[in-house]
């Protein structure tokens, strides 16, 4: 079903054409530098960001880096002006608009980015945008599912991806990219070569969509079409790829290497060549060709190889090309008939005849027929697996599978709707048409231009080709030539099998469509695993939760004392206290009889089940405190103790009749666990005193007051003196709190009855 | 006398974390008491106990006589009794207004804040 019919009756808004011609300007730009580039110079840009972390926010052009800005505004050109046609009139248009232009720009951030920071930066905004395009249909739960699936997995690769920089940045000793490229043994033969790899692979390959984190791909088809064509098989997922190419000098030329990127890739490009057999959606075959596409460019990346390489090169801008001319002609289908059901799609030849050569043009070079560039793209995939050492049939072995069953999708996409019987069409209510001309120019030209680089491959060798492979082998003369016609070899060979499966196998790819469907509708998604994952995780944290934040203020503070008396002890065992000598005392008998007043109103407390007898005893307390206070040379603190004890007892008492009877004490089990940990709290407090007034005290403070106190101040109690001279501010402090403390309990005392619970 | 003194801090220390512990509202304001006159006593002993001799400047005299009392922990725990009562008042007022809204004092029903799982759901 189309997202969304647009109304021909509305003219174009600036949601509409502000984005394309943004990306025509950066397009042109580009463009600018491509002399130089191709020339074998290199540009770099850098302006100081966070000096204090050295982090330049810099820029670095050169063959890599401008092939994928040139691909990123180029398409962009095409993908804006379609979605400017597609979403028409969409209450949401400017949104999309936004999101679009803002996508882009972060793209090219990513792929220009000197500094590792700033790529993480633009990397993690291109998964933030790519989220919210994905979820662009908010109101349908799938699109919601899937944008939040792409976010997570390709989250997780970014944070990967920031500890590999940083474990590169450790060694190296640089943030730039472009000095990376010369420290690559020093980085290979660190201990920590194998960590960093690992990361920067998971990065790569959770961006990229590898297996086994390919799977929110397919899903991510949920965004509206010209999203999928821009983000999800031209651009964004090529980020992944773009990281081991940045990566490929300094990392590259290790078994780890060789290996890892082989065999990921390899299972990737024929995982996704069978499914996108499976595929009925048209739009979901084409995501899967676009996993094959991405599982082919990690494999050559892996070899050493300069023909791989060149393969690289060629192959990126060919899927490109013809990938998102393939993307929009389905666009165009769709938003024609209102389906993108393969097994009812045909004979829309004669309506949409302009779309039918562009449809066929892309899918002839997705096929790899000559003279497409496409076919020199598969040409050369095959030459260098030819020339790599070791992994050599690995390559050839799943290019030839991936590019059978790619010649076979590019029939099903282009070759069925167009062409095929029109009996199962269903009515779209309205006569089908062309689409507008904003919409054609996308496919038309990209397909064009597969064919015209397919007859001028030249032009692509000079300016594109050559440039991005002295990027990564460091010298333009290794790069290989762009040739239509090699001669017979065993590339041209291979070819010519390739074709001769592809076509048996458009021929058979209704039954073997039926007998993966019978394999099992969720075979191989892991969809299933995802959202088992997602649930656990979930229970997880609502589990953790209960435990940590249990909402029983009992348990806070058992953890409370329990860590207080855990600190004391750690503390008193650190610093090696010791309690000195403890002086046996041979107490006065005033003395005596303050403290067992004190110690039997605590008594008298905690036993208690009555109120009037708890409050007494705390009366107690605080009567023998007092005291305490008198005895040792303190007479204004005892004055204050005392008046504030009786209006604690005053208060508590009024409180009382208004308050419930004290309920019976906890069980006994519980009562004995809580005075093992109250006794400790008090038994450590008592030894941490001991330890303290062992010790000498420092006394300058209280002898600057004593000296000052009558000069200064002029006044002759110096605790006097001191609350209300020299910190007076303190006690202006203390004397608002208690302001506050009393407005506040006014508050609540005259709120009565609101907002209570029944 | 230091001693005597360290015992009664961790006597004081001792009963109130047993009474916070209880699940009342009402013991728990008890332990609160208790222990902030816990901490006034700690402050006030590791400041140096001296008997009978207040830190007062004689009439005629410039500055105390030797020996006298310190000062300082005196007017920090002046400071602290101040406070501690307006913490005391309003956690009561809190505890009374708590009870006419919930009609409970037992902490473990009181979920207002952080309800239970079956209650969120609910």
């Amino acid at each position: 079903m189309a997202e969304h019919d647009p109304n021909p009756s509305q003219g174009w808004t600036a949601a509409g054409y502000v984005p394309p011609v943004i990306a025509a300007g950066l397009f042109l730009t580009f463009l600018q530098a491509l002399p130089t580039i191709a020339g074998g110079g290199t540009l770099r840009y850098s302006f100081s960001w966070i000096p204090s972390l050295s982090v330049d926010l810099s820029f670095f052009v050169d063959g890599l880096s401008l092939t994928f800005a040139l691909l990123i505004s180029g398409i962009g050109v095409m993908v804006m002006l379609f979605s400017g046609s597609y979403l028409k009139g969409h209450p949401q248009h400017g949104r999309f608009s936004l999101y679009l232009v803002s996508f882009m720009l972060a793209m090219l951030g990513l792929v220009l980015s000197d500094n590792m920071l700033g790529l993480f930066v633009f990397w993690e905004l291109t998964t933030i945008t790519s989220y919210l395009l994905i979820g662009f249909s908010h109101t349908s739960e799938n699109s919601r599912r899937s944008a939040l699936q792409a976010l997570f997995v390709t989250g997780f690769g970014g944070l990967a991806m920031l500890a590999g920089f940083l474990i590169i940045a450790g060694i190296a000793g640089t943030m730039e990219l472009s000095e990376l490229r010369g420290m690559g043994d020093i980085l290979r033969d660190n201990s920590m070569y194998g960590a960093i790899l690992v990361l920067i692979l998971l990065g790569a390959f959770t961006k990229s969509a590898q297996v086994p984190f390919h799977f929110w791909l397919p899903n991510a088809m949920a965004a509206p079409t010209p999203v999928s064509a821009y983000l999800h098989s031209a651009t964004m997922v090529k980020g992944g790829v773009y990281l081991l190419a940045r990566m490929h000098p300094t990392l590259s030329g290790t078994d780890a290497w060789l290996w890892s990127l082989t065999i990921f890739g390899a299972v990737t490009a024929v995982f996704a060549s069978i499914m996108a057999i499976k595929q009925t959606d048209l739009k979901q075959t084409l995501a899967y060709t676009t996993l094959m596409a991405l599982g082919t460019l990690v494999m050559f990346l892996a070899s050493p190889n300069a023909y791989a390489i060149t393969a690289v090169a060629t192959f990126l801008v060919v899927h490109s090309l013809y990938k998102a001319a393939l993307f929009l002609v389905i666009g165009c289908v769709d938003h024609a008939t209102g389906t993108r059901d393969a097994r009812r799609l045909g004979g829309l030849m004669r309506q949409m005849p302009v779309t039918t050569v562009a449809a066929g043009l892309a899918a002839l070079s997705m096929a790899g027929v000559p003279p497409f560039i496409g076919f020199i793209g598969k040409e050369l995939l095959y030459k260098g697996g030819l020339e790599s050492p070791s992994v050599g049939p690995i390559l050839i072995g799943a290019t030839l599978a991936a590019s059978a069953l790619m010649f076979a999708a590019g029939g099903i996409v282009a070759l069925r709707p167009f062409w095929g019987s029109a009996d199962k069409m269903p009515d779209p209510g309205r006569p089908i048409t062309e689409a507008p001309w904003p919409m054609l120019v996308g496919p038309v030209l990209l397909s064009v231009l597969g064919l015209l680089f397919g007859l001028v491959p030249h032009m692509l060798e000079v300016n594109v080709t050559t440039p991005l492979v002295a990027a990564l082998l460091g010298d333009p003369a290794k790069a290989k030539h762009l040739h239509l016609w090699a001669g017979v070899n065993a590339a041209l060979i291979l070819s010519l099998i390739t074709f001769a499966i592809g076509i048996l196998l458009y021929l058979l790819h209704t039954r073997l469509r039926d007998a993966l469907e019978a394999a099992g509708d969720r075979l191989f998604t892991f969809d299933g695993l995802w959202d088992g994952f997602l649930a656990r995780l979930g229970r997880f944290a609502r589990w953790q939760g209960g435990l940590i934040q249990s909402g029983i203020l009992n348990r806070y503070l058992t953890t409370v004392f329990i860590v207080i008396a855990l600190g004391l002890a750690s503390a008193m065992i650190h610093t090696r206290m010791s309690t000195g000598p403890i002086a046996i005392p041979t107490p006065e008998f005033k003395h005596l009889v303050v403290f067992l007043l004190t110690f039997a109103g605590t008594a008298l407390t905690i036993i208690t089940n009555s109120r009037i007898s708890a409050i007494a005893g705390l009366g107690v307390v605080g009567i023998g405190v007092a005291l305490i206070f008198i005895l040792f040379s303190a007479p204004d603190v005892a004055i204050t103790q005392l008046l504030v004890e009786m209006l604690v007892v005053v208060l508590f008492s009024v409180a009382a009749l208004r308050l419930p009877v004290l309920p019976r004490r906890t069980g006994k089990r519980e009562r004995i666990g809580h005075g093992i940990i109250a006794v400790s709290v008090g038994s450590l407090v008592t030894l941490t005193l001991l330890g303290v007034v062992s010790e000498p005290i420092d006394r300058r403070l209280s002898d600057f007051f004593e000296i000052a106190s009558y000069p200064d101040a002029y006044g002759r109690n110096i605790v006097n003196v001191i609350l209300v001279d020299f910190r007076a501010f303190d006690t202006f402090g203390e004397v608002s709190v208690v302001a506050v403390a009393a407005l506040a309990a006014l508050a609540l005392l005259r709120q009565r009855g609101k907002g209570g619970r029944s | 006398m230091e001693t005597l003194l360290s015992l009664t801090v961790g006597v004081l220390v001792a009963a109130a974390v047993y009474l916070m512990l209880q699940r009342d509202l009402l013991r728990f304001l008890f332990g609160l008491t208790l222990i902030s006159n816990a901490a006034n006593l700690l402050i006030f002993t590791s400041g140096q106990l001296t008997s009978g001799r207040p830190p007062l400047v004689p009439q005629g005299a410039k500055a105390p006589l030797p020996g006298v009392a310190n000062a300082l922990p005196q007017a920090l725990v002046l400071t602290a009794v101040v406070i501690g009562f307006g913490l005391f008042a309003f956690s009561l007022v809190l505890t009374l207004r708590a009870y006419t809204d919930l009609g409970t004092l037992k902490t473990d029903d009181m979920r207002v804040a952080e309800p239970r799982e079956e209650e969120q759901d609910a």
